[in-house]
């Protein structure tokens, strides 16, 4: 059963080829995907009919290629832009609160931290309806009083970024606080016997210790921004994100230049996978 | 006196956190669940000249007069639990695979292989489902050429593929917590077990399972609630009859632009599925914020 157990032949390989088949399971769509990328039709469906490279680089009018196709750049852009800024605010309030639940003491934190990472396992969909009936509200509230007009309460692109943050902000400081758990705080003793004040403390010792866990958790919130659909849906205005325009494409019937933009994020995902099990691998060695 | 000036500090530097943290918790989850709360129980009255808005249940006897609603509410609970289940049995064997099996080489490799698939996008996944499985898609094609089958399979676009394609994009929030439980399970009791002459089915349910219950505690609202609160898949991949709750809820906020009952639509599926998670957990005695936290 296990590595130090005898097993039947017989019972081994059925494992294996259960395993194998899960694993085929896995992959196989996103293969078909990447491979049809380069068929030379105008359906993503076999028969093959030669290969080409007019989903990336077509100009059209028949086959407009990715790099050509501003709609679905835009929705690229769009996306790096957001997911630049979710991280940038996820990680500093990520970071304050690991701080405030890992080495603060005060009443009711209990409940405080159950309000922090219940957006975990609040669905999306609810998380975008609740901050676009607040934001709306909050909006026509400053508008019949002030008569001020405020485009930051309108669904876009700031209010994307607030809206995946919101969703964000718990695994940020998951992560980090996972690693302040392992902060040996006698080091920050011997900072204050040598004069320094709690923020410079803070800011020599105890965010140099973070750094790599920021680093994680900074590449965590990156893609889950990247990816988020549910919460974005409801929040998003004239500037779609990558997964709403692809969205609309394959409700609405699409083209294979979907397949394009699939094939370079699954080359992207594969190199920082190999990346990381290189590090790995070379950790590993000098250890 | 030294002790003194240090509290002093810890407390000047204690609202340095704790503001930005609490306002942004406030504002961006507490306040507008409770927006959400105040526009439920409101039913705007077009009949004066200036739109009033009156307290009213209306909003929630909606749900419960009205069968499409609740029997939408009802599919998608009984599938969000199925989906749950075959998680939990393809997740369980996969785990074990990757934890007690495979040789310590490539354990690594394997684990990256396993997420590989959940970091591309998840609406990739979808569409790389649908072009595979679909009437006109790769399999179908394959297995008529073949001579394997006469007409394409309905494999896409009805309930068992919407199913099974939920199940496809959630699947690694339920390896990833049971590898961490299984992680810590000690060879040695399987050992024991297995020289006391039990075979593997007795082991998996007496040592194994029992083991793994707080992963799968965890894994198992992950995937329940992501499965509930799905768009994204039901609407891609789900029939013309495949209706999904969440699909009420962007109706009414989207196309029929009646908030208040999106907003109802909304608490209720929130607080619905909220009340069967807690009744998993009490049955398994464990405590949310340690389960999460994993």
């Amino acid at each position: 059963m296990i590595r130090t157990l005898p097993n039947s032949k017989t019972y081994s390989l059925g494992y294996r080829a259960l395993i194998a088949y899960y694993f085929i399971l896995m992959f196989a769509p996103l293969a078909v995907v990447c491979v049809l990328a380069f068929n030379n039709s105008i359906f993503t469906s076999l028969p093959w009919s030669g290969f080409t490279w007019d989903w990336f680089i077509g100009e059209g009018p028949e086959k407009i290629g990715f790099f050509n196709d501003e709609r679905n750049m835009n929705g690229v852009i769009i996306s790096f832009y957001t997911a630049f800024f979710v991280t940038i605010l996820t990680l500093i309030i990520g970071t304050l609160a690991a701080f405030l639940f890992e080495q603060e003491e005060f009443v009711g934190k209990k409940y405080l931290y159950f309000l922090l990472i219940a957006p975990l396992v609040v669905p999306g969909v609810i998380l975008g309806i609740s901050i676009l009936s607040f934001s709306n509200s909050m909006g026509t509230y400053i508008e019949t009083n002030t008569g001020l007009y405020l485009k930051m309460f309108a669904p876009g692109f700031w209010l994307v970024i607030l809206g995946q943050s919101t969703y964000i902000t718990p695994y940020v400081t998951l992560v980090v606080m996972a690693r302040l758990k392992k902060f040996d705080r006698t080091l920050e003793e011997a900072a204050y016997n040598l004069g320094a004040n709690r923020f410079e403390v803070i800011w020599h010792i105890t965010l140099k210790f973070l750094k790599p866990a920021m680093i994680a958790a900074g590449a965590v919130a990156f893609v889950l921004s990247f990816d988020n659909f549910n919460t974005t849906l409801f929040l998003v205005g004239s500037e779609p994100t990558m997964p709403i325009t692809l969205f609309t494409q394959v409700r609405d019937g699409s083209t294979p230049v979907i397949n394009a933009i699939s094939v370079l994020i699954v080359t992207a995902v594969c190199l920082i996978a190999a990346i990381n099990l290189i590090i790995a691998h070379q950790k590993h060695k000098v250890k | 006196m030294k002790s003194s000036t240090k509290k002093k500090q810890f407390q000047w530097h204690f609202f340095v956190f704790f503001i930005p943290v609490f306002l942004w918790i406030m504002i961006m989850f507490v306040l507008p669940q409770g927006e959400l709360v105040r526009l439920s129980f409101m039913v705007p009255d077009y009949s004066q000249e200036e739109i009033v808005n009156n307290l009213s249940l209306e909003n929630y006897a909606n749900f419960f007069t009205e069968p499409i609603y609740w029997r939408t509410f009802m599919r998608t609970a009984i599938f969000s639990i199925f989906i749950t289940v075959i998680d939990l049995i393809i997740a369980l064997p996969v785990a074990f695979f990757i934890t007690k099996v495979v040789g310590l080489k490539f354990k690594g490799l394997i684990l990256i292989l396993t997420m590989l698939p959940f970091w591309v996008s998840g609406l990739i996944r979808v569409y790389g489902w649908i072009t595979f499985f679909r009437e006109s898609g790769v399999l179908n094609t394959t297995l008529i050429k073949m001579g394997l089958i006469d007409s394409p399979w309905p494999m896409v676009y009805n309930d068992m593929s919407m199913i099974l394609c939920l199940s496809y994009t959630t699947i690694l929030y339920m390896i990833i917590p049971i590898i961490g439980v299984m992680d810590s399970l000690d060879d040695a009791y399987i050992e024991a077990a297995y020289d006391l002459g039990s075979n593997k089915i007795i082991v998996w349910f007496k040592i194994i399972i029992p083991h793994c219950v707080p992963g799968i505690i965890s894994g198992a609202i992950v995937v329940f609630m992501y499965a509930m609160g799905s768009y994204m898949t039901p609407k891609l991949v789900g029939g013309k009859n495949s209706l999904w709750f969440t699909e009420q809820i962007y109706d009414k906020f989207i196309q029929s632009d009646n908030w208040n009952q999106g907003a109802a639509f909304g608490l209720i599926l929130l607080v619905l599925s909220s009340i069967m998670i807690g009744i998993a957990l009490k049955l398994s005695r464990q405590k949310f914020n340690e389960v999460v936290a994993k």
